[in-house]
């Protein structure tokens, strides 16, 4: 049900990102999904690959600072008011996203949602509850 | 334009009669701190040094030197000469870790450094008619309170207005008519963009003099500050453990440098890493033994602060020696808009926040007129998270506790690992881009 995320520090500082892709591309290892966040100061890149470990440990050994989070990922048909009915349910059980991104997998008919929950227990019991469909690590991974 | 004294007669004493009541002073001093205060009495016993084998001024050089760690290890009244009852007063500045250089005074000494203070005022031109903008800190640090007592000695007319505020503090000088700026020269340039802002002309303001001191400042800072604020600057020096503002002063017709007042403060130049004494004019660290204060005397106390002195009689017939402006520092005291920083009190802080690595570097900018300390600390996988918002954390908890330690505001910025450079030996800790 939880999917490994890994989030990479970004220093403000021009190539960083290029270089991370550089470095993942050196090893073979395949993007899914990610997504920036940033600061004036700083950036968080949070991405989702094929190999977890790998990716860590090849961007540990060139410097720098990898954590290692778990993440759930909700799909959802891609049409309009998709989105919506998952945050919709989230509010009306008042969690917190921490929080989120989203893309289309290859098929197109379905998008994919990734979220940080304040409470990941709790949001995956109540999302199933609610109908929606949570995605293996395993289908993810492999999307 | 005819010089102004204060106390004409000491003022301008030939070095003869100068020299002798120094001498007087000293033994008395050494005499004092011998019987009454432990570490000075330890470190005269350990160099075999008597109080009576002070006989001429040149064998001040056979006693041990004080410095700031000396301070640290009898914190905070250790090297105090009395009990608290008749210390009146307690002022304290930057130390090289988390606590402060604690100093005291009685009232005879307070009373002291307001003549001082009000020597250095008259030498600087100032007289009881007039408006003395003070724009020093008050509070633990020496400079608005040491200044204020000396203006009021003098009988001129104190506005306290302390740092900070600088559109109000110009709508005061110009509604009150100050005449006589007291600040960093730094917040001076501030004061000046200021006026700029509000669109004061500050030929339309009575200022006629400034007085600047507790962080260096150059000849082209001089020019930028008289032409932007049309005033004449001088320069101020002292330092609290000494006893404050007030120990030495630039008159207005100087043939350079600052007068010392050394008939409280006997001022040597060493040379900085054999502790050996240099000649009048060479250029080495500043130290100070002050003669008549009574609560916190200091021996051979070593300041840091590169100088040399001058002896030849001033073109204002001051007789007293001067020092030239301060132009280094022999150790890696920092001064941030007029707060005394030491890296080892940034790592000291760092050293308290859980996952921090001991690898940071301190860079020193000028932006506009004023100065700012940026933080580089890498980001540990112990430090990280995944959320802006833990990040964002840890950076204001670094700023938090920079300011309370220190007194200082600085900019956090968070690097990858190993992004600081590792140097063999000594790492270098600060980057100055100042250009003063």
């Amino acid at each position: 049900m939880r999917v490994e995320q890994i989030a990479v520090f970004l220093e403000n500082k021009s190539g960083r990102l290029a270089e991370i892709t550089s470095i993942l591309a050196e090893n073979n290892i395949n993007i899914r999904a990610l997504s920036v966040a940033d600061t004036a100061d700083f950036g968080i890149l949070r991405l989702i690959v094929d190999k977890v470990d790998e990716a860590e440990k090849a961007l540990k050994g060139k410097g720098f600072t990898v954590g290692k989070t778990t993440v759930i990922a909700v799909e959802v048909p891609d049409r309009t008011g998709g989105l919506a009915a998952v945050l919709d349910c989230i509010q009306k059980i008042g969690l917190n996203v921490e929080y989120m991104y989203a893309f289309v997998n290859k098929t197109g008919e379905n998008a994919v949602l990734i979220f940080r929950f304040d409470d990941m227990t709790r949001a995956i019991d109540s999302l199933q509850e609610h109908g929606f469909t949570i995605l293996e690590s395993s289908q993810v991974y492999n999307l | 334009m005819s010089t102004i004294y204060w106390e004409e007669e000491i003022e301008t004493l030939p070095r003869v009669g100068l020299e002798s009541i120094q001498l007087k002073r000293l033994q008395s001093l050494i005499n004092r701190v011998y019987r009454k205060v432990e570490p000075y009495r330890q470190k005269m016993i350990a160099a075999g040094i008597k109080p009576e084998d002070i006989q001429g001024l040149e064998d001040l050089q056979q006693l041990p030197f004080t410095s700031k760690e000396d301070l640290r290890e009898n914190y905070p009244f250790g090297m105090f000469t009395m009990g608290l009852d008749d210390v009146v007063r307690v002022h304290a500045s930057s130390g090289t870790t988390g606590k402060p250089t604690v100093v005291g005074y009685t009232r005879n000494d307070i009373d002291t450094w307001a003549n001082m203070m009000a020597r250095a005022l008259a030498s600087a031109g100032a007289t009881k008619g007039d408006m003395v903008h003070n724009a020093y800190g008050y509070g633990l640090f020496t400079g608005g309170l040491g200044a204020h007592y000396g203006a009021e000695k003098l009988g001129a007319t104190v506005i306290p207005v302390s740092g900070g505020n600088s559109k109000r503090q110009i709508t005061i000088m110009k509604d009150f008519g100050s005449t006589i700026l007291m600040s960093t020269p730094s917040y001076a340039l501030n004061l000046a963009d200021a006026m700029d802002q509000m669109g004061i002309d500050p030929s339309s303001l009575s200022l006629r003099v400034g007085i600047f001191g507790a962080e260096p400042w150059s000849e082209n800072m001089r020019e930028e500050v008289e032409h932007k604020l049309n005033l004449k600057a001088v320069d101020i020096y002292g330092l609290s453990e000494v006893i404050g503002p007030g120990v030495a002063q630039e008159c207005l017709t100087s043939s350079g440098g600052m007068h010392i007042f050394e008939d409280h403060f006997l001022p040597e130049i060493i040379d900085p890493q054999t502790g050996a004494t240099l000649p009048p004019g060479e250029r080495g660290e500043l130290v100070f033994t002050t003669l008549t204060k009574e609560a916190f005397p200091v021996i051979r106390y070593r300041t840091k602060d590169i100088t040399s002195l001058h002896y030849e009689t001033c073109n204002c017939g001051r007789t007293l020696v001067r020092m030239e402006k301060v132009t280094g520092r022999s150790d890696d005291m920092l001064i941030i808009r007029g707060v005394n920083v030491f890296p080892s009190q940034v790592e000291h802080v760092l050293m308290g926040i859980e996952g921090v690595e001991p690898h940071y570097q301190i860079i020193v900018e000028r932006e506009g007129t004023m100065d700012t300390m940026t933080v580089e600390v890498e980001v540990s996988d112990s430090l990280f998270s995944d959320e802006i918002k833990g990040l964002e954390a840890l950076t204001k908890r670094i700023t938090r506790d920079v300011k309370d330690i220190l007194g200082v505001t600085c900019r956090v910025k968070l690097v990858n690992p190993r992004a600081i450079q590792r140097s063999e030996g000594k790492a270098q800790r600060v980057i100055d881009n100042r250009k003063i």
